[in-house]
């Protein structure tokens, strides 16, 4: 593995030279061209690995080794910082994942070790993509939801959200309150399981199994509620352009009640397991350091960019819904480590708990989806009585409604980070294009710069930190 | 803002009216300004936002116009097959800003942002690997989401999107 190009089995690359990272030269071999069609050649771009010294320029080596960041007062990393004079006889590259239980999902990293301390790092992705960008132009308007809730799997709700504020930018409709507020409070009461989730994986990658057993146990009783609400614990397809597919279920307000009751006393049981904890405080504090300066050149967003002291959450900063209407506070880190963003992540289910309780105060009467003939299909019991309804709910199902022709970007905050929705409409039902700006798949990129100089064992921990969901990377 | 765009750029414009409503407007606040910079000017124009306080790069994305060839663009910008689209963000301004560079489909090449933005660096690789479009001077100009031997870019309109035949109950199944 240490001298042999993983990808073409066939031995130590015979071109020691540096490659041309453009050209991908190094993966071109005259051989194999004369064998494939055409496109084949012009679409090889070389292999996506983490190469040996001797085969990686040196502007290729210092992007892996994070020394890229242009810092604003034009400081640029000196060259010779980058060990990249180091022979390859004293490192070798290794393998993680995609299977391993670590990387949260399929993602890959390969990383070059000297003796336990990695030096390089770089994510390889793709192995969950399914081309749902591709698939998203096919579908109507109506059914992209149920599209964009599989790619942040754990945090669907917040995805069908984006798209439906896209097409509603787009539509230029404006929104009944109650479904404003409905939204609010589930993407909340999502933004508490998706942290919960991690909670319990982060601590399942300390070596703490309890906490993976109570992250899992609070994050089901927000589930059934979900259940209950949309009828499915994941993909739920209920924030749809236009509204929301139902009303609250009779009761609401007990249950939510319930979950914000018992979830944050069982917070306090956290801190008592974790927070104060030697081991997993020795394990996090000063591990994964970023600076503010990298977490903005790298694009950082979310607990990431936050844990550097940055005040920026887009609930406070550029509201969108009704976030403008309640309180609660910004959760900010000071040395960008891993203890920050574990501190980050656990006080914001905190803040969401609390914005939930306004939220059941202050949720007002009314439509749960806009009143727009042109959006919302007719009720249900109308359809049993009226023809019309009956074609119009026909109509609204099978060919969708058209938008005005445009182009949008929105952007909201996900439990990771800045989730954006780039949306197209050339004015038919189906959007031309539709780009969803995954939080994840941007925040991946300060893997190799968290990773660098730490040790291998942190580098799990580092990849947890990072709270990457392989469904919303890939796509 | 307006000054700079002025200063560098004769084909800068603002961005056309859009017809929408008040409140969707509001709530998502105000609308972007968007520039139209030619592909010379794209990256001294981008250097120039960074400056002005454009501190991130929120997005960098690609759409292929083939079909849609008659969109609204601005006067003196002349509609391309390609587009990159850039998502500037200011965090100190609190403000975002659009940068739509256009890019002939027989020349799809483009200069790269990772100078100035080092987080474009996997956005443009994704634009490379679904689009085809070159962004000259990046690191690691490689595929990012799909295998390295895969044939085409699938988000041009004119890759097909395949389709598994419909299986109905009682029809004869593979084995």
């Amino acid at each position: 593995m240490t001298d042999s190009d993983p990808t073409t089995g066939d031995g130590p690359h015979p071109d020691a030279d540096l490659p041309d990272p453009v050209s991908g030269e190094r993966y071109d071999d005259p051989s194999a061209a004369g064998t494939a069609t055409g496109l084949v050649v012009e679409t090889s771009e070389g292999a996506q690995e983490l190469f040996p010294r001797t085969q990686t320029s040196p502007d290729e080596l210092r992007r892996e080794a994070g020394a890229v960041l242009r810092l604003p007062e034009g400081v640029v990393v000196d060259p010779s910082d980058i060990d990249v004079e180091q022979t390859d006889d004293e490192t070798m590259i290794i393998n993680m994942g995609p299977q391993h239980p670590s990387t949260h999902g399929v993602l890959r990293l390969m990383i070059e070790l000297d003796g336990e301390t990695v030096l390089r790092t770089k994510p390889v992705i793709g192995y969950l993509h399914t081309g749902m960008e591709k698939t998203a132009e096919e579908l109507t308007y109506v059914q992209g939801s149920t599209n964009v809730t599989r790619m942040d799997y754990l945090s669907p709700l917040h995805n069908e959200l984006v798209l439906s504020l896209a097409v509603e930018a787009l539509l230029g409709i404006e929104m009944p309150p109650r479904s404003d507020w409905i939204r609010m409070l589930l993407v909340e009461l999502n933004r508490v399981s998706s942290h919960l989730m991690w909670m319990a994986t982060n601590g399942m990658d300390h070596a703490s199994t309890s906490m993976m057993i109570y992250g899992f146990r609070e994050r089901e009783m927000v589930l059934a509620f979900f259940e209950k609400t949309t009828g499915l614990r994941m993909n739920h397809n209920f924030i749809r352009p236009g509204g929301t597919a139902a009303d609250l279920p009779d009761g609401w307000e007990d249950d939510v009640t319930v979950i914000c009751d018992t979830i944050l006393p069982r917070l306090d049981e956290y801190d008592e397991l974790l927070t104060g904890q030697p081991v997993f405080r020795q394990r996090s504090e000063g591990v994964g350091n970023l600076s503010a300066e990298e977490a903005l050149a790298l694009s950082l967003t979310g607990p990431l960019l936050r844990s550097t002291g940055v005040p920026w959450d887009l609930r406070r900063t550029m509201p969108y819904l009704r976030y403008d209407e309640v309180e609660f506070d910004v959760i900010v880190g000071t040395f960008g480590d891993n203890f920050d963003r574990y501190s980050i992540r656990l006080n914001e289910i905190r803040e969401s708990i609390r914005i939930i309780r306004q939220i059941v105060e202050k949720m007002p009467a009314g439509d749960y989806r806009v009143q727009d003939k042109k959006v919302t299909p007719p009720p249900r019991g109308r359809i049993d009585e009226s023809m019309e309804a009956l074609i119009h709910h026909f109509k609204v199902f099978t060919e969708g409604f058209r938008v005005p022709e445009g182009e949008v970007y929105v952007a909201t905050e996900s439990p990771r980070g800045e989730l954006g929705c780039y949306l197209v409409s050339d004015g038919s039902p189906k959007p031309y294009r539709m780009h969803i700006r995954g939080p994840s798949f941007v925040n991946l990129q300060a893997l190799p710069l968290m990773m660098r100089g730490g040790l291998l064992a942190d580098a799990v921990v580092v990849t947890s930190s990072v709270d990457p969901v392989m469904g919303e990377v890939d796509r | 803002m307006t000054t700079a765009a002025d200063g560098d750029t004769a084909s800068d414009a603002p961005a056309p009216a859009r017809s929408g409503g008040s409140s969707a407007r509001r709530r998502l606040g105000t609308a972007p300004e968007v520039l139209f910079p030619t592909r010379g000017q794209y990256v001294d124009v981008v250097s120039a936002l960074r400056d002005e306080g454009f501190e991130t790069c929120s997005d960098l994305c690609a759409v292929d116009y083939l079909t849609h060839p008659g969109r609204t663009l601005p006067d003196g910008v002349a509609p391309e097959r390609f587009e990159v689209v850039v998502n500037l963000l200011s965090l100190s301004q609190v403000r975002r800003v659009r940068v739509r560079v256009q890019v002939p489909a027989e020349d799809a090449v483009v200069a790269t942002l990772f100078d100035l933005y080092p987080g474009t660096e996997a956005m443009e690789r994704e634009a490379y690997d679904l689009f085809g479009i070159v962004f000259t001077g990046h690191p690691d100009m490689t595929r990012i989401l799909l295998p390295e031997d895969w044939e085409g870019h699938p988000l041009r309109k004119d890759y097909g999107v395949g389709r598994v035949p419909v299986q109905f109950k009682g029809a004869p199944g593979p084995r």
